[in-house]
This record gives C-alpha cells, sequence and structure tokens, in this order.
C-alpha cells in the first residue's frame, strides 16, 4: 500500500486534502504531503482549519487530536453541523506541525470545550458566512434569502435555484478570516450537535484495518528498542539472566523483576555481549540513553534483552513506606494560595466541632495496553516523527532541541496510539527513536517493551492532604482550610529533561516553577483543590515538591482525582460528625444549582436512601454500604456526582463494587452516546485505581514491570449495575467529559466502605489488605 | 551533538537479510512460558500449538518455513522460534494482533490457530506450520464484517481499541464452542484481557448481542 499523489490534492493553504479516502488520512500520505518549514499555521484564518475539495468533501484539520475518546467524531459533528454538510463528507486531518493549527495540548478534558468555544466551530461558520455572501452573489440574492442543505446552497422557496460548496470553492482557498462576529447556530436549529454519530474509528478499529502509531511502516525502516536501567533479578542470584537469542516475552521477566534504577547513569556498555547477533544495525549510546537497532523487530528485542550494560545507581528515592512522610518533609519549591476567604483561624476557634484528617494518594501508571511507539527518519539533517504524542508543536521543539535541528528542519505527524490518559511514554518513545534514527541515519521504529512502558513513564503524582474544618452548632460548615502537598518531577516535553529520555540522553532538568507572584488573583484553581461548595471560611494552599524520584506527569485526572478524593471523603467525614445524610450534607453546602442538580439526579438514579454513614451494625462477614462525591471540575467545567455501592467482605478485607450511578453536566452534549462511552470508561479506570493501582519502588526505583506486579481492573471484578444520567444544556458552553468522572470516583468508593464498616480508609488504593487492616 | 558521537557500531552485517537459523528442541524446551503468562493464559496459548508442530517445523525448513494466515499462504523468513506475532505484523503486514505485554498476560496479541484463541506473543512461529491462522482482518472487512464485528460497532465498544482485536478473537472462539453463553461464560473468556479505556461494558453488550443472547 504505497501513498500516491492520486489520495490527496494539496492546495489550499497547505492544507492536505483528502479525496475518496474515508475517516483519516494515511499518516504516510500526511508526510509526503507535508512540507518542512512553517513554524505555525495562523488560527485566524479559515483556510488553516478546513478546505473544499471539488468533490464537494470537506477536510477539517485540528490541532486536537483523537486520543481514544471519540473528539473526533464529534469534532466531525461540529464542522458538519456549521456548514450544513453530512457527516460522512467531513475527513480529518489532526495534529501536523505546519498543517494543523496549534492548540495546545490534548489535554484535560479540553478539546470539546475548545472547539466549541471558538476554535472549529468559529472558524466552521465564519466559512458557512463567506460561502453564504459568495452564493448571494452567485444567485442574485441577499444572503438572508438562501438555506444551506448538505453542501447546497439555495434559494428558500425555489431549490433550482443553487450553488453547491464545491462550485463555490473546490478545490480553492477559501481566502476568509475567522469571524469573532458570525455567530454560530443556536441550539433550535442543531441537526447533527446532539445526536450519537456513530464514531468514525469504529469500523477500521474492529476489522483491523486502522493504522495506529505502532502500525506506521516506511520503506528502509529499522527496528529500535532501549535499553534502560535496570538490576539484574534477584532470583537469578544477582547475575543477568540466560537470555534466549530468539526474542521471547517470557524469558524477559525473570531478568526485569528485578526492577529498574531511577538515577542510574551509564558506566560501560558491553558490546561483546551482542556480538554477532543476526541483524544487529548499531547499538547507540549517547550519555546515559542507550538503545539498539536491528533488521527486524525481534532481532531488536533479542539486542536489547542480551545486551550487557552496567549502571552506577544512585538510590535517592525515599522508601516506599516512607514516602508521605518524605514529601511532607521535603523542601518547598513553589507555594501556591488558591484561595482566602473570611478568617479561617478564627472560624476554626470558634467552631463547636473542629474535624482533622490527612489523605495520601500513591503514584498510579497510565497503564496503557500499547506499549509506546514512534517511527522517527532523520537525515540530512531533517526530521520526521510519527507519533502519538499529545502536542505536536511541543515535541517538535523538544526534538530539535534534542536533535540539535532548527524546529523549521523537524516535523511531527500525529498518529493515534493506544489510549493514553495522560502523558504515557508516547513523547519518550519519540524522542527515543529520533534519537536511534539519527545514530543510524535510516527511519527507525522503537516500540517499548512492557516493562519499558510501565517502569519509565511519567506517573501521575503522589500527594499529601491535609485538611481541617469546623462545624457550627447548626451542623453547617464554619471554616475549611486545606493544605496539599504534591511530588513531582518533569512533565511534559518542554525541554527534553522533561522526560526519561531527555534526561538519559544528558539533557538537564528543568528547574521547579516558581511561586506565583505574593498576591495572585485568588479563586483561579484548575486542580480541584477547592471544594466545590461555598463555606463562610476557607483557605487553600498548595504546595509543590521537586525531588529526585519517579518522573511524574499529568495522568487522568491530574491532581484533581486526588483533591477530589481528599476533599469529598472529608466531606463525608463532616457529615458523619454532623450525623447528617451525605446527600443533605453536600446539597446544603452546594450554592451552585447545577451543583446540586447532579448530586440530585445521582441520588435518584441510585435510589439512596436518606439515613447519616455509617450504616447500621451489620451482622455477618458482608457489610454493604453505599457512598457519594460530587465535584465542579476545575471550578469551571462539568459537574459530576457518583454513588458507589459496595459490599466489604469483613474477614478478608476484599471490596466488592456492586453498583455506580453517576449523573454528569457537561454543557451541551454534542454526541451523547459518546459521553456515556467516556462516563464508563472513567468509571472502570476509576475502579481499578481506587481499588487495585500503586507503584511499587525501593530506593533506586520501580519494581515491577508487568501486568501481574501493576494489576488493573479485569472483567471479573467489575460491578454488573451501571447506571448514567446525563444532563444536556445545548444553551450553555461545553465542558468536556473525558475525565471529570474518574474525579470523583475513589471518593465515593472510600465513603461506601466508610458507610459499610465504620472505618475511615484516608490511603488509595483500597487493597484488601489495607481494608483489612482497617478493620 | 548528535546521538551518533558517542555510539558505536557492533559487529553485525547491517542491511544483509536475514537466513532462518534452524531451531533447536532445545531451544523449544526451554522456551517455556514464565509463571506469570502460564497464570493468565499461556498454557492454553502452548497447548493449542505443542502437538505435531514438530513435523510441520521441520518439513519448512527443508523448503523454508510457509504459514497459512486468513487462508493465504506465506513464506517466513524468520527463525521459527520467532514469536508468530512478529511475523504476522511484520512480514504478513497485517495490523489486528497487537503487541501489549510479551507476557501472555493482556491479551491484545491474540489471534486463532485453527479456530482456537491463542497469544501470539508467545506462540513461535515454527508451531503453527501447517494449521490456519486467522486474524481480526480475516474474520470480516469494514464492507462485509463478522457478525461478532458488526456487533461490536452496533455498541460502539471501542474507545482507543488497542486491544479489541484480541477480545473480538478469543469472543469469537468462544462464541464456536459455546453459541450461547451466559454473562458469566463470557466474562470467564475474556478474563485474561485487558483494556484500559474501560470499554468493558460494551464490549459484554457486543459478545451478548452477537450470540444474541440478552
Amino acid at each position: 500500500m504505497t501513498p500516491s499523489r492520486r489520495d490527496f490534492i494539496k492546495a489550499m493553504g497547505g492544507l492536505v486534502v483528502a479525496i475518496s479516502l474515508p475517516g483519516r488520512l494515511d499518516p504516510r500520505v500526511l508526510a509526503a504531503a507535508s512540507p518542512f518549514g512553517p513554524l505555525t499555521v495562523p488560527p485566524d484564518q479559515v483556510d488553516s482549519w478546513l478546505a473544499i475539495a471539488r468533490d464537494g468533501s470537506v477536510t477539517i484539520a485540528t490541532g486536537k487530536v483523537e486520543l481514544g475518546t471519540g473528539v473526533a467524531t464529534a469534532t466531525m459533528q461540529i464542522a458538519a453541523e456549521e456548514l450544513d454538510v453530512a457527516v460522512s463528507r467531513i475527513r480529518l486531518v489532526q495534529g501536523v506541525t505546519g498543517q494543523t493549527v496549534d492548540q495546545g495540548y490534548t489535554a484535560g478534558s479540553q478539546s470539546m470545550r475548545t472547539q466549541w468555544a471558538g476554535g472549529l466551530r468559529q472558524a466552521a461558520a465564519s466559512a458557512r458566512q463567506t460561502l453564504l455572501e459568495m452564493a448571494a452573489t452567485r444567485l442574485g440574492v441577499p444572503a438572508d434569502q438562501l438555506a444551506v442543505r448538505g453542501g447546497v446552497v439555495s434559494v428558500r422557496g425555489d431549490a433550482a435555484r443553487s450553488v453547491t460548496y464545491a462550485e463555490l470553492v473546490g478545490g480553492r482557498r477559501i481566502g476568509a478570516a475567522v469571524s469573532r462576529q458570525v455567530r454560530a447556530k443556536p441550539p433550535s436549529q442543531f441537526q447533527v450537535v446532539g445526536t450519537s454519530v456513530p464514531r468514525e474509528d469504529i469500523p477500521a478499529k474492529v476489522t483491523g484495518r486502522f493504522t495506529y502509531v505502532q502500525d506506521v511502516r516506511v520503506p528502509g525502516m529499522a527496528h529500535g528498542r532501549v535499553v534502560r536501567p535496570g538490576r539484574p533479578s534477584p532470583a537469578a542470584g544477582g547475575q543477568p539472566a540466560a537470555v534466549s537469542s530468539t526474542a521471547s516475552g517470557p524469558t524477559a521477566i525473570a531478568e526485569m523483576i528485578g526492577g529498574t534504577l531511577a538515577n542510574a547513569t551509564l558506566r560501560h556498555v558491553d558490546e561483546s555481549s551482542v556480538h554477532g547477533l543476526p541483524g544487529l544495525v548499531k547499538v547507540v549510546t549517547k550519555h546515559s540513553f542507550v538503545g539498539v537497532v536491528a533488521e527486524r523487530e525481534e532481532q531488536a528485542i533479542a539486542a536489547a534483552q542480551r545486551l550487557r550494560v552496567t549502571w552506577t545507581d544512585a538510590a535517592l528515592l525515599p522508601d516506599q513506606a516512607g514516602l508521605f512522610d518524605a514529601i511532607g518533609t521535603a523542601k518547598v519549591a513553589n507555594t501556591r494560595v488558591l484561595s482566602v476567604v473570611g478568617d479561617v483561624d478564627a472560624a476554626l476557634g470558634s467552631a463547636a466541632t473542629v474535624l482533622q484528617a490527612t489523605y495520601h494518594h500513591p503514584y498510579q501508571a497510565h497503564a496503557s495496553i500499547g506499549p509506546s511507539c514512534a517511527v522517527a527518519d532523520v537525515k540530512d539533517g531533517r526530521a520526521t516523527v510519527w507519533s502519538a504524542t499529545q502536542g505536536v508543536y511541543q515535541l517538535r521543539d523538544a526534538l530539535a532541541t534534542l536533535l540539535g535541528l532548527s524546529r523549521e528542519n523537524v516535523r511531527v505527524i500525529y498518529v493515534e496510539g493506544s489510549g493514553c490518559y495522560g502523558i504515557n511514554g508516547a513523547d519518550d518513545a519519540s524522542m527515543s527513536a529520533a534519537l536511534l534514527s539519527q545514530s543510524v541515519g535510516r527511519p527507525v521504529r522503537v516500540q517499548y517493551m512492557r516493562a519499558d512502558e510501565i517502569a519509565w513513564e511519567n506517573f501521575g503524582s503522589p500527594m499529601v492532604m491535609s485538611l481541617r474544618a469546623g462545624l457550627d452548632g447548626s451542623g453547617r460548615i464554619a471554616a475549611w482550610d486545606y493544605q496539599g502537598w504534591t511530588a513531582s518531577r518533569g512533565n511534559r516535553p518542554g525541554p527534553p529533561g522533561n522526560v526519561p529520555a531527555g534526561v538519559l540522553a544528558g539533557f538537564p532538568e528543568p528547574p521547579p516553577p516558581a511561586s506565583p507572584p505574593p498576591s495572585p488573583p485568588l479563586g483561579d484553581d484548575s486542580l480541584n483543590s477547592m471544594p466545590s461548595y461555598a463555606f463562610p471560611s476557607q483557605r487553600v494552599v498548595s504546595y509543590g515538591v521537586y525531588q529526585p524520584w519517579l518522573f511524574t506527569g499529568p495522568l487522568r485526572s491530574p491532581s484533581r482525582l486526588q483533591n477530589t478524593f481528599a476533599n469529598e471523603s472529608f466531606m463525608d467525614e463532616l457529615a458523619a460528625a454532623a450525623g447528617a445524610d451525605p446527600i443533605d450534607f453536600r446539597l446544603r453546602h452546594a450554592s451552585d444549582p447545577r451543583l446540586a442538580a447532579v448530586i440530585q439526579r445521582a441520588a435518584q438514579s441510585a435510589g439512596w436512601q436518606s439515613r447519616p454513614s455509617p450504616a447500621p451494625q451489620q451482622a455477618g462477614a458482608t457489610r454493604t454500604g453505599r457512598g457519594v462525591a460530587a465535584v465542579r471540575y476545575e471550578g469551571t467545567s462539568s459537574y459530576v456526582a457518583a454513588i458507589i455501592a459496595a459490599q466489604v467482605d469483613a474477614g478478608t478485607g476484599a471490596v466488592r463494587v456492586t453498583q455506580v450511578a453517576v449523573a454528569h453536566d457537561c454543557g451541551v452534549v454534542i454526541n451523547p452516546d459518546g459521553v456515556r462511552n467516556q462516563i464508563e470508561g472513567n468509571i472502570v479506570q476509576g475502579l481499578s485505581r481506587a481499588l487495585k493501582e500503586e507503584v511499587r519502588f525501593d530506593r533506586s526505583g520501580v519494581l515491577g514491570v508487568d501486568w501481574a506486579s501493576y494489576p488493573i481492573i479485569t472483567f471479573a471484578e467489575l460491578p454488573d449495575d451501571v447506571r448514567i444520567e446525563l444532563i444536556d444544556h445545548p444553551e450553555l458552553p461545553a465542558l468536556g467529559a473525558g475525565e471529570a468522572t474518574i474525579s470523583v470516583i475513589s471518593g465515593a468508593l472510600g465513603n461506601a466502605i466508610f458507610d459499610a464498616t465504620g472505618r475511615r480508609l484516608r490511603q488509595l488504593p483500597f487493597t484488601a489488605d489495607r481494608v483489612k487492616a482497617a478493620l | 551533538m548528535s546521538a551518533g558521537d558517542e555510539s558505536r557500531t557492533a559487529d553485525g552485517s547491517p542491511g544483509e537479510p536475514v537466513p532462518a537459523q534452524p531451531g533447536t528442541d532445545g531451544a523449544r524446551t526451554g522456551r517455556r512460558p514464565t509463571r506469570a503468562a502460564l497464570a493468565a493464559g499461556g498454557v492454553a496459548a502452548a497447548a493449542a500449538v505443542a502437538g505435531g508442530a514438530y513435523l510441520a517445523e521441520r518439513a519448512g525448513l527443508l523448503g523454508g518455513l510457509h504459514i497459512r494466515v486468513n487462508g493465504g499462504d506465506h513464506a517466513v523468513s524468520a527463525t521459527p522460534d520467532t514469536p508468530l506475532l512478529y511475523v504476522l505484523r511484520n512480514e504478513v503486514g497485517l495490523n489486528g494482533p497487537h503487541f501489549g505485554c510479551g507476557f501472555a498476560e493482556c491479551g491484545a496479541c491474540t489471534v486463532q490457530v485453527d479456530g482456537r484463541a491463542v497469544r501470539s506473543c508467545v506462540t513461535r512461529v515454527g508451531d503453527v506450520g501447517g494449521r490456519e491462522v486467522t486474524t481480526l482482518e480475516g474474520l470480516g472487512t469494514p464492507g462485509h464484517p463478522h457478525p461478532l464485528q458488526q456487533a461490536f460497532i452496533d455498541q460502539q465498544a471501542a474507545q482507543c481499541g488497542y486491544c479489541i482485536s484480541g477480545m473480538i478473537m478469543e469472543s469469537a472462539a468462544m462464541l464456536r464452542s459455546n453459541p450461547k453463553p451466559s454473562d458469566a461464560d463470557i466474562r470467564t473468556a475474556l478474563s485474561g484481557h485487558l483494556c484500559r479505556c474501560g470499554t468493558h461494558y460494551r464490549i459484554l453488550r457486543a459478545v451478548r448481542a452477537a450470540a444474541g443472547v440478552r
């Protein structure tokens, strides 16, 4: 399957325009058609966002990319709606440097919010306006007497007088600016928005016809693998385990289970250990970055497994058991005062009851099913990288630094990978592929092994959250006092030193961000640190701790899940102290009617019986309980409430979730089934992380490098009963559905365990051992 | 500074086609799946391909290894010990089976060998000579999907979809021997398959729909 120029025409504004291809363009076609050079694409031009081909099909180009959440289809719906073109006539190009507008990272559940509030939607509305004006001239009638249907503009009441979009501009630039004056369609005219258009990618994905980044193959491509600092297995007596020269997964487990060395530097690479291996092209080292390139994938795997490398360990991590103490006592690099309302200290002093509690959240992994992969072609001073990055422009700049090339000579082409849920190894693998390709002067595909992915990603940050609150005599919260400590290292690239590959290659780790100015605008909290309720006095302060421990970066939903776990657990503790029903208690403090609405809707859906927690003492081994948690996500985004029913085995501590009910308000719902799919995914991933997930490590690095050592939830552990209530507000802005729900799952579950057992668990995950110890 | 500055070239012969390395019985027996792999379903994979493979492998080596995939015959240049997964992806050019772990723990690489679901990441290509290998591509096409594929489309049973190939191949094998599975049967069949997006409920609905049960 060789991409040919028949597959595309390259015309308007540099935008590659698809013809005759369904859905998305072949990644190699994009490379063939995308010039090096343009550093930016002007967002104020309609031609930067969409083009109409001679056959009337519409290609839209977005900086936001499909990460598996369904935004591609919803984005196509937005364009179809504003242009009055069938969704089936829309093609999508996403995330190509110099081809698509830089819309920042695809992250934070922001894609629909961004496209709806002014990105693609405004560009499409502007295009439609321009096309109507052209048609008015062509047909000799005022624009307000025209109607559009299926890309055909016709005179109202005289359908025979018509002209198509293709006839007006097909194959040519539209040549208009994105106008902020043009009004997008009102909800009363929605035909596509609000309907469950089937996802454009699923037929290809379920028949093996989809091209993931793992499937990109280019002529002359070699295969690479990285060799990361690791320890020999204790089972192998401290010696590297014998590895078959034939690449096989199973033999690797014994070798890798010894764990990684998070801060090791390279001492020696013994190339004689791979001497004569068939197909070996090169052993590549750069500072402490080590990789191998071979002709065939299995040969690269064999060479990486067999290559004998010695490392100098630094053992800079705290013991796992002492992690939270270490976070609490480490030097604070920055302080953010997020909210100060009233006099918290005075209110606490005069409160009838004061409660204090500290919550702990561990390192957790993105744990993508497909280890990250990238293909890089670096030669003749130019680099093309096919990557599943969340930010092609940001990665391009990092690659330019990494490779010593100018940004004009680096292009990054987004190709969807395995779901990432934040910064998994996608950027890291892209940098590794680029380093290996540069070294051998030919295209190199790198896919990480399971161990590389699960041990060397930028994990979700561990947090310590300490809360105090005072209740007045009537059982209302009079004072709320939050302090949170987050341990971080690295981030997205940015600087190459933000991710392991860059650091190993010798790039410095950027200094921690400074504290914001002493008088920041208060109330700007995007991390769910601030509670979603209104209290007479409140103080919220966050501390950033930066230590050479494990790399961290955004993991669905970064800091927000941790904070909402703490805040909603503490709300539950306060409700119990006040002798109040947890729902009533929240409604008592919910000043925002949309927050109250999701709480009430979830309660209705779950059949909530009003009473205080914990439940009356239960006989027998199985204790049942229910818990609620709610949030206005990021203080300005979606509203979500979850109610979870759970059973706790008093003998073993095992927790079984029996029901989850979620009510969700993300403003306008663009694709209801897409939103439900996201909510289901958030529930499952949220339960997995709440029940099972914790990265294990010792002072040197991560222990455990496979699914047995970092287990995630399985079919057998899922509740049968899941209820989802969508509250649609077609007239209101889109707020995003990608991650709000996961932030309430662990809190609702912890509250259910409290309801069932009377024991408060303040540390995640709620493993059977931890629950049993609390009973 | 370029990556090449500090790198060294091994003494291998880059760029040359790689001759098939004759496998030995020792190599075969030495490559049993580990405990973890066994626990996760490697046993089924190993059992499905063990019997009769020796003769097929020998026969294959005489004239070069051939495998049958999705009804077609493919000459293989990989060594017999190479995991089937890499041959399917890199020699046959298929995208359906995915590398997930290499330990038979996740199921993303699942294909069918003579109708039984096996983990292609721990299945030697030398053990499938003379047998019929089926991948997701071999079940159906976007234009003519297999009923199970159609059910996954109808139920919109994917997010990123990386695990879905394995889910469908496992489910299709199960439905052949158990056409009217209970919900517990389906969950058991898929118990060794991981999905990180949380598409589990849709996958269960799709398999039920394809089977015509509830």
